[in-house]
């Protein structure tokens, strides 16, 4: 354990640069981030993530995002436990019908100003799921969303592009 | 009590299916084919229904054969395989619950898929509007001193939901009742009626993680029911494609499982080398997870000599950073006390439930159908099942640190022989009847998928995920040990939510 502790103060950092903002992103919160919420917000985004019906794909991109490469934490984005400690949702999967309670009882739990970020094709309106007895649809069906991040997953850069997308705006007039 | 032969002589041979046959019996061969699994004579490899028939595939071990016995059961009974063999019981209520078939005998009538949300009951049955469901009776508790601890839907990590009831006894877990079912999407039910392209494309995201082994075990199943032949590259390219799914998914595993047990060091560096090999993927065959590149009749994606070097590449990695951190798990004492003789499953279960994958081989069940089943090109190359018997999470740890040794010399054997040629073999232009069936070893254990084919569109397909004979199983590996030991656990069985819902 010590050689690779030791090694790890010599070797340059795996981390890699921060990316540009996601363009699209950006346009889209220009009209969701209000003045407030922006002061609120300051420089950190606390995210409670919620799987509504996904397959499991856009997880394993979300939780590439805290590996060494990404580290997500570096720009002060942190998921945390719980809907009460969150200031953004950031849901995956179309919302299947046996999910739609518990996602919008997250949704009431978090506490306001929030903001919900859907993640990947099927949260924006189904995806190929849509039209199943068993779907409710995009997100957009159950609670209000901010910010769509589409891709089937979405690789961890263009996730953590739009993720900081929104931090920009929140920071930008604080 | 019936063996595969006996069925095969008894029964009525359905002419249309492919590789194996698929036999019709009546009710009492049916039930005795259930007295045979019961006893171990044979495995039960899956139990899925449609409107009028119950359909149950069976693995004969000694001979590796593999037959599916059906049941037409037009008044929309029949007799339960569950009473007999428990393993069955989740199967038989998910089947009812979609398709209102009566499992005569059970002793869990409770509904499993259907939570009382979708407005209808047996919508791949009858579809008829549904009347409010009571509230799901969980097992009923009786002790003195015992309390229950209710976690989910909604987890509070990043992982998929479903509901988990403990009852313990001051630290201690008395009993684990999971109730899933809640990322159903349907796909049975989208299946019917899709095109081959639409299907496979479904049935890459039934389980995200398993994207590669799903859509290769589609397209198998497809080709057996068109009996198309698929190019020798593409057989060696779907085969590259599994090794590297395998191989991302056991690096994350490994590392997730010593975080859950707050050993962080060994997330972040198996993290560093799971995301190089996905890094890899991405330039090879231009997509991290390989989505949508296995279809019926081939591959749609040749690799190049960038994806080469770059799959080489992050096999350097592994092969430098691997040992260090394999001795990091073996020589930390404090890791060590939390994995061995934790969350132990004994190798009578396994057997019982004919759990595969990791689940199934930590705890000396030497099932792989790579091996077992031999579908090419795994009967050209050489590897090893590798099997431990202690069945803790420390033999999952370890099951798991052998086959990342194995892939990545399955890999080495793939590159440097892959053949010569086309890629992707027509789809007959005659729009054809037939049935086809396949396993296919995913890093979770096997995955089996039928389908029936009616004038080229899918009339039927069912998909069946190992999670089903492994998350009975956790919550028998979680019995008389700690609350805090259930995460560890959990982690090392890994069970796919989003597989066995549909
Ligand atoms: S967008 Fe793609 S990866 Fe994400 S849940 Fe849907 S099918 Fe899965």
């Amino acid at each position: 354990m010590r050689d690779l502790l030791f090694q790890g103060l010599f070797r340059r950092p795996h981390t890699e640069p921060a990316p540009a903002l996601d363009p699209v992103a950006v346009e889209q919160l220009a009209t969701s981030l209000g003045e407030l919420a922006r002061q609120r917000l300051g420089r950190s985004l606390s995210i409670r993530e919620v799987d509504a019906g996904s397959c499991n794909g856009c997880e394993l991109e979300i939780h590439a995002l805290s590996n060494a490469y990404y580290d997500v934490e570096r720009f002060g984005i942190r998921f945390v436990a719980s809907p009460r400690h969150a200031d953004v949702l950031l849901v995956t999967g179309p919302v299947t019908k046996n999910m739609r309670d518990a996602l919008k009882a997250t949704y009431e739990a978090t506490p306001s100003p929030k903001w919900v970020v859907a993640l990947g094709d099927c949260a924006r309106d189904g995806g190929c799921f849509a039209g199943s007895y068993a779907v409710e649809g995009g997100v957009a069906a159950v609670i209000p969303v901010d910010l769509h991040i589409p891709g089937c997953p979405p690789p961890p850069l263009q996730i953590l592009q739009g993720l900081l997308a929104l931090l920009a705006r929140a920071d930008a007039k604080a | 009590m019936p063996s595969l032969s006996d069925l095969k002589r008894e029964g009525l041979l359905a002419p249309q299916q492919r590789p194996w046959p698929r036999i019709i019996v009546d009710e009492v061969l049916w039930s005795g084919a259930a007295t045979s699994v019961a006893e171990r004579r044979m495995t039960l490899l899956a139990l899925w229904g449609e409107a009028g028939a119950v359909h149950m595939a069976l693995l004969e071990q000694a001979t590796a054969e593999v037959a599916v016995i059906s049941l037409n059961c037009p008044s929309g009974r029949f007799p339960s395989v569950g009473a007999q063999h428990p393993p069955a019981l989740r199967l038989e209520r998910s089947l009812h619950d979609l398709f209102g078939l009566e499992p005569v005998g059970s002793p869990d009538s409770r509904p499993w898929l259907d939570h009382g949300q979708w407005g209808v009951t047996a919508p791949l049955g009858a579809n008829t509007p549904s009347t409010p469901q009571p509230p799901y009776p969980f097992l009923p508790v009786d002790g003195a001193g015992l309390h229950q601890v209710a976690v989910g839907p909604v987890h509070a990590g990043i992982i998929e939901p479903g509901h988990f009831r403990f009852t313990a006894s001051g630290e201690t877990v008395v009993r684990l009742e999971q109730r899933l079912g809640y990322v159903h999407k349907g796909i049975e039910g989208l299946m019917s009626g899709a095109s081959l392209q639409q299907g496979v494309k479904l049935a890459g995201r039934v389980s995200g993680d398993s994207t590669v082994a799903y859509s290769y075990a589609f397209s198998l199943a497809a080709e057996a029911a068109l009996e198309l032949a698929v190019p020798p590259r593409a057989v060696w390219l779907r085969a590259l494609l599994a090794e590297l799914e395998r191989l991302a998914n056991h690096l994350g595993d490994i590392g997730a499982i010593c975080n859950d047990a707050a050993f962080a060091l060994m997330l972040a560096h198996c993290g560093v080398l799971r995301e190089n090999v996905l890094r890899a993927a991405a330039i090879a065959f231009g997509h991290r997870l390989m989505r949508d590149l296995i279809v019926p009749g081939g591959v749609r994606r040749d690799l190049g000599a960038d994806g080469r070097k770059a799959i080489e590449a992050a096999l350097v990695s592994i092969r430098q950073q691997l040992p260090a951190l394999v001795e990091l798990y073996d020589e930390t004492a404090s890791l060590q006390d939390r994995t061995v003789g934790t969350g132990v499953v004994s190798a009578e279960l396994v057997a019982q439930y004919g759990a595969g994958g990791f689940v199934g081989r930590g705890s000396g069940r030497a099932f792989d159908a790579r091996r077992q089943l031999c579908y090419p090109p795994y009967d050209q190359l050489r590897f090893e099942v590798p099997v431990l018997t202690e069945g803790d999470v420390n033999a999952r740890v370890w099951v798991r640190i052998r086959e990342v040794e194995q892939s990545m010399a399955l890999i080495d054997q793939l590159l440097d022989n892959l053949p010569a040629g086309e890629l992707l073999a027509p789809l007959p232009a005659i729009a054809a009847d037939g049935e086809g069936i396949a396993v296919v070893e995913g890093f979770r254990g096997d995955i089996l998928v039928w389908l029936r084919l009616a004038a080229g569109a899918i009339a039927r397909c069912h998909l069946r995920d190992p999670s089903w004979f492994q998350w009975p199983l956790l919550e028998a590996a979680i019995e008389g040990n700690i609350v805090a030991d259930f995460p560890l656990c959990n982690k090392s069985f890994n069970c796919s939510y989003s597989g066995p819902d549909l």
